[in-house]
């Protein structure tokens, strides 16, 4: 196959399909969750819960010291891991273009050789947030299938972006191809795997920190 | 708890199934770091220990029952089943192995409460017919009796007596109007009777009226901690019904953690309406006498102590700083120990484990952190605020041959009130 028809493919039909049910896919994971219900607290409050559940949406995004001294590793490379792969999504000018193009807003970006050596820790810290799951005695007990799927869709599309910028392994069309090929196998995979931690972890959050504000404790 | 099924049990799971779960289900990444914050991991390495592991029969009720992958995997056939021996596998992590403390919920990145969790699965449990005998008995006797402990009405008579004759102090039973409503702890009645005289050496120094229902004297909730929601229930009501029958503006949870839980909490939601009272714990009257100048101390406590904080109190109740506040009123040498306040480790008692015999064992081996962090500080004395603790710390210090005294907050404090000099010397 020619690799530029697969590319033609990739960035228009086949993206749009893949956002497509990127986007109804969260939303009927957030409904599968809202649908639930929560029962009104009766009890008499001693603070506010919206306020709790608000400083909890964001308060939890720091590890307690406890947990940082213990797991000193673990907290950090989570940091990596994350901020590294937002930084290469949203940071990077070709992609800032792409979203400008599909969604019609843009942002600065940061010049390309920083976005490269950022994906390069990106890809280490991942292939070390993997070695950090099999090395640890809880994290492999708990450890199911869908974590390595999860971790493998979210590689992916890093790895094929670096392998596509330094025009390495394949002929960069068709390296950029499947480049976008494995964010759409991200995209369509996701709302049914635990990424959809990326939303779900705030309304987690919010409803433990919500509890906690009405109850005036630490959250 | 009549005649418990599986059925009834994955039933119970499903009606404790809301939309907070859901969420904590879907934001878990497997990270394992709520293992590094429970005693019961800690002390014994064994990863099915982790928190989120103890609710897994749980989720996958939730995956299979609310989620559209779930109900296809289970159509598929590629769901693993919630049967009888799930519930036998999980018994013991869901009750021997969880004191409810909450640290787990405090260090999840994604922010799941894993202990609200694990008391809601708990309900399952009970109802499957998989509660412990220790816990099954202490709740029929608190439904039966009055009492977890078996105390009756005469008990609690009787040590009105010996304080009448041994201080002239009085505690008065059914006073109509009176402004606080003292709820004791069976602990209390039979092993710290210290607790009910410091009460009323502090209500007459700071001139309030109390007393003491004769219909509901007992604070502690064993149906909170088993599961079992329509008993827990039956015995708010009791508190509600005595408090708002005699009038009183305050109820007074005792120094125990969970009965604090039970009436400040969950007791509004399990009778399905708001209180006509406020509840308020021992520490939080004590530290407003304080603070209104109503109580005032004399004297200070020499000996290197430190304070336990129980989780139900500090972590999960909000009532963090006033122990502190009162400790320092009275004690020259307090130290803190590692991690103080709401990130404390548990005594490895609460939560129905001290009570569930099965978990002696277990509770022991899970002391050692309270343990390692009293080694760490050497104190004289430890000072707390609930009577299972103080049980169970007593019980693990004597383990481990470590000589200390165990001493509630509110006694000490007693100790220290400035003599009333026209006090009657009956």
């Amino acid at each position: 196959m020619d690799p530029n028809v697969l590319l033609n493919w990739a960035r228009g039909p086949g993206f749009e399909i893949a956002l497509a049910i990127f986007v109804l896919g969260m939303l009927l994971r957030l409904l599968e969750i809202l649908s639930l219900g929560k029962k009104p607290d009766l009890s008499a409050p001693r603070g506010s819960g919206p306020q709790g559940g608000m400083r909890t949406v964001v308060s939890r995004t720091f590890p307690r010291s406890a947990v940082l001294k213990k797991e000193p590793l673990r907290v950090i490379n989570g940091y990596i891991l994350h901020i590294g792969f937002f930084v290469v999504l949203f940071l990077y000018e070709p992609h800032i273009e792409f979203f400008k193009s599909s969604f019609g807003l843009s942002w600065p970006g940061l010049p390309s050789g920083m976005v490269d050596a950022i994906s390069a820790i990106t890809i280490l810290s991942l292939i070390g947030a993997l070695i950090i799951r099999l090395n640890n005695k809880v994290m492999r007990f708990l450890t199911t299938p869908g974590d390595y799927v999860a971790w493998v869709i979210t590689l992916l599309p890093v790895l094929t972006g670096y392998l596509a910028f330094n025009h390495l392994l394949l002929p960069y069309t068709l390296m950029l191809a499947i480049h976008l090929l494995s964010v759409e196998l991200l995209l369509v995979v996701a709302p049914f795997s635990k990424l959809t931690h990326m939303f779900s972890f705030a309304l987690a959050r919010w409803y433990q920190g919500y509890q906690a504000g009405r109850r005036g404790v630490e959250s | 708890m009549s005649a418990p099924t599986i059925e009834k049990g994955i039933q119970s799971i499903k009606a404790q199934i809301d939309a907070p779960i859901g969420s904590f289900f879907s934001a878990c990444v497997h990270c394992g770091l709520c293992a590094e914050a429970c005693l019961f991991y800690t002390e014994t390495e064994d990863p099915r220990y982790t928190p989120i592991n103890k609710v897994e029969p749980m989720r996958r009720i939730w995956e299979q029952e609310y989620t559209l992958v779930g109900k296809l995997k289970k159509l598929l056939g590629l769901s693993k089943p919630v049967d009888e021996k799930t519930f036998s596998d999980w018994e013991t992590l869901v009750y021997d192995g969880c004191s409810l403390c909450g640290r787990c919920s405090l260090v999840c990145p994604v922010g799941n409460d894993i202990s609200g969790m694990i008391r809601k699965v708990r309900e399952g449990f009970a109802a499957a017919g998989h509660a412990p005998e220790g816990l099954i008995g202490a709740t029929q006797r608190a439904v039966e009796i009055g009492s977890p402990m078996g105390v009756k009405l005469p008990a609690v008579k009787a040590q009105i007596g010996h304080l009448k004759e041994d201080t002239g102090l009085d505690a008065p039973l059914d006073v109509q109007g009176a402004e606080y409503m003292v709820l004791l702890s069976s602990m209390e009645i039979m092993n710290f009777p210290e607790y009910m005289e410091a009460i009323a050496r502090i209500m007459k120094q700071a001139g309030k009226t109390w007393t003491i229902s004769s219909k509901a004297f007992e604070a502690t909730n064993s149906g909170i901690q088993i599961g079992v929601s329509d008993l827990a229930k039956v015995l708010v009501e009791r508190v509600v019904d005595a408090a708002e029958e005699l009038g009183v503006k305050t109820v007074i949870s005792p120094e125990c953690g969970h009965a604090f839980t039970a009436i400040r909490w969950e007791g509004a939601n399990l009778i399905g309406r708001p209180y006509k009272f406020e509840v308020k714990h021992i520490l939080e009257v004590l530290d407003d006498f304080t603070q209104q100048g109503l109580i005032k101390t004399e004297g200070m406590e020499e000996a290197k102590l430190t304070y336990h904080d129980p989780c139900q109190i500090a972590r999960k109740g909000g009532v963090v700083q006033q122990p502190r506040n009162l400790l320092n009123m009275i004690a020259t040498n307090f130290v803190e120990m590692e991690d103080p306040g709401v990130m404390n480790w548990c005594c490895s008692g609460g939560g129905g484990v001290s009570a569930n015999e099965r978990a002696d064992e277990l509770k022991l081996t899970a002391f050692k952190r309270k343990k390692s962090q009293l080694d760490a500080l050497g104190v004289d004395t430890l000072v707390t605020a609930c009577a299972n603790c103080r049980l169970t710390l007593e019980e693990g210090l004597e383990e481990y041959e470590m000589d200390m005294p165990v001493v509630g907050l509110t006694e000490m404090l007693a100790e220290h009130l400035v003599t009333d000099k026209e006090e009657p010397s009956q």
